[in-house]
């Protein structure tokens, strides 16, 4: 398609161009302004008098004698134990992920390959329950739990993310199952393969573009998720997320919010290269359900 | 695949689903049908020179029995969704008799909180859905129009604001448009105004949140359309163009057809992604002007030292129906298009 006409610029593509400029800026400039914002201190970020002080660090250069200072990451990681919550994080994610992908790809496979009805309704019954605002559903939660005593531990969160994880693994995967070929396991199962063993030796090996992406997915969800964690989670246990919000609470008061400023971008660094080195499986994530349809 | 097979394959999963999820929900609605004991309240008089003064005390003992007698509480029917925190029948049918006319009606209506929640809910839902397909198709064909060498860099810088977590993006957010951030302020400067302020007025809150809305969710509906947009037939395109179709026309005549599917996969996901709309609430803490359903449960469980699970309950069951409707359409298109694939 990559003829002369093509490669013109039309007044239209002008305008494309235009546009598209525009919307970069809008979506990266907010984390750039905060990234760099993080190492000044709270009169520069935070400056009325003129915007450019939190470029050129004006007071941070008069109160700490550099352009660069690290005092909200030190307070927030140190004195506030940030570190804490980032430990906190890493074993709920790694847990969720791991525990959504074994049931999802066990769910998915068997959805993908089953030919009866109740599949679809299966199915259907993961489309509502995808739905449902999670709001609603810790609200079911609480008074059971309180009562089993298993209350803000980091064991029933993960198992929790894990159940409203599932429907959009299962969804997810099995579209993905759908696209690998049936005559592939049942081939294995005529050589005299049972369906674990068809599914052990021949889907497992080929499986991993499908998992990784959906596992992505399922990262990102424990990763965010702030309704759960906030409601199911005592304080010592607490992610990084709540952990962020109940700053805002006790930091905004004594004039730290560039602690609050340094933990936001903590938890954003990740992100940024988890986008960098994954954006393929994340886009054909995205429009995995979407195209194929 | 057997029937036993394919339920020790799914066994994991559909146990969690039901554990967690479907018992939740009748949990729910059981809780909304009961309401907390009242504490059980001693009243004791003490004497001494000076008077006598009535103290009154809780009896733990009492309210502790009492509760393990009917943990859930003392059955309360369907009232907890008629009183004010709710539907607040009384309370409406009384602003209907009392108000003169029909605004000054809807302006006492907003007072209690479901109604609040719910249009803030329902405003944000129905507005920032349809910004987000468009802008999100208008991007999409602009970086279709890129060359090949900036698409990559593109779809990555669209990607972030989704990919981030919706407390900490709006936090982002808030802190740059705070009255001492650089777009408070700058718009301040514009305005020549110095207490303006977005966080004080409701109607700039609203709007504030609605922009966060689309500005989260846009790159979604971006890349889908963006790929969807490499899957228009080239023949089709072509046959257009000699038939002396503009690009205005071939885009309306060809592109949007084609892509009509994805658009409504689009709008279902945002449409349930936008109606448990929560987290900007608090990080912009813009309960006071706009609270959403999810806020408000947030709300009954976090509010006083007892939760209101009662409330809680109500309200959820409440959402829970609102979601029912909104997914009715597809749920009834799925149905139809399933049974028609089994006859064929």
């Amino acid at each position: 398609m990559n003829t002369k006409i093509e490669n013109k610029l039309t007044p239209v593509r002008i305008i494309a161009f235009v546009f598209v400029a525009l919307w970069l800026i809008v979506a990266m400039f907010p984390f750039i302004w905060t990234l760099w914002g993080s190492f000044k201190v709270q009169a520069d970020f935070f400056s009325k008098a003129d915007w450019a002080n939190a470029i050129f660090g004006f007071h941070t250069e008069k109160q700490t004698g550099n352009f660069f200072t690290i005092d909200g990451y030190y307070g927030s990681w140190i004195e506030e134990e940030f570190w804490r919550a980032v430990i906190n994080t890493s074993i709920v994610v790694f847990f969720t992920v791991l525990i959504s992908l074994t049931f999802g790809t066990l769910g998915g496979y068997a959805l993908a390959r089953s030919t009866y009805r109740y599949a679809f309704w299966i199915l259907m019954a993961g489309l509502i329950f995808r739905a449902m605002p999670h709001m609603t559903l810790v609200s079911g939660y609480l008074q059971p739990f309180f009562a089993w005593n298993v209350w803000g531990i980091l064991p029933t969160t993960i198992i929790v993310l894990v159940a409203i994880n599932q429907p959009f693994t299962l969804w997810m995967l099995h579209s993905f199952f759908l696209n690998i070929p049936k005559d592939l396991d049942e081939s294995a199962m005529c050589d005299g393969c049972n369906r674990f063993q068809a599914f052990r030796y021949v889907i497992i090996p080929i499986m991993w573009p499908g998992v990784i992406t959906t596992g992505l997915f399922s990262f990102l969800l424990a990763y965010n998720d702030f309704t759960v964690t906030s409601m199911l989670l005592s304080d010592e246990n607490e992610t990084m997320i709540p952990a962020i919000a109940s700053f805002l609470g006790t930091v905004q008061e004594e004039g730290k919010v560039m602690y609050a400023v340094a933990a936001v971008v903590s938890a954003t660094a990740p992100l940024f290269f988890l986008v960098m080195f994954f954006q393929r499986q994340i886009v054909s994530g995205l429009t995995a359900g979407a195209v194929k349809g | 695949m057997k029937h036993s097979t394919f339920l020790l394959f799914t066994l994991p999963s559909l146990s969690v689903m039901f554990l967690f999820i479907a018992i939740p929900i009748v949990s729910v609605f059981i809780q909304s049908l009961h309401i907390e004991h009242k504490q059980v309240i001693i009243v004791s008089e003490n004497c001494d020179p000076f008077g006598c003064e009535t103290t009154t005390s809780v009896d733990t003992e009492a309210s502790a029995k009492l509760k393990e007698k009917a943990p859930l509480g003392k059955f309360n029917g369907f009232k907890t969704y008629s009183n004010r925190m709710h539907f607040a029948f009384d309370e409406i049918g009384e602003a209907w008799n009392s108000s003169d006319s029909f605004i000054v009606f809807v302006k006492k209506i907003y007072n209690y909180p479901l109604y609040r929640a719910l249009s803030f809910t329902l405003t944000y839902t129905f507005v920032v859905t349809p910004f987000v397909l468009f802008l999100g198709f208008l991007v999409a064909l602009g970086v279709n129009n890129l060359p090949k060498l900036l698409k990559g860099p593109t779809i990555f810088a669209s990607l972030l604001p989704m990919i981030v977590t919706p407390l900490v993006g709006s936090l982002i957010l808030f802190w740059m448009v705070d009255g001492d951030g650089v777009i408070g302020a700058t718009l301040q400067k514009i305005f020549n105004d110095n207490s303006l302020s977005l966080k004080a007025s409701p109607v700039l809150t609203w709007v504030m949140l609605m922009v966060y809305g689309i500005w989260h969710l846009m790159p979604f509906s971006f890349i889908v359309f963006y790929a969807g947009l490499q899957t228009v037939p080239h023949e089709t395109i072509e046959a257009a163009t000699i038939d002396g179709a503009s690009k205005f026309q071939r885009t309306r005549h060809v592109v949007i057809p084609h892509l009509m599917p994805l658009a409504i996969f689009i709008t279902l996901i945002l449409l349930m992604d936008n109606f448990r709309v929560f987290e900007p609430i608090i990080s912009f803490r813009a309960e006071a002007h706009a609270t959403s359903i999810s806020w408000l449960i947030w709300n009954h469980l976090r509010e006083s030292a007892y939760p209101l699970y009662n409330a809680a309950g109500a309200t959820s069951m409440i959402t829970i129906f609102c979601v029912g409707i909104l997914l009715l359409p597809v749920l009834i298109r799925t149905w139809r298009d399933f049974n028609e694939k089994n006859k064929g």
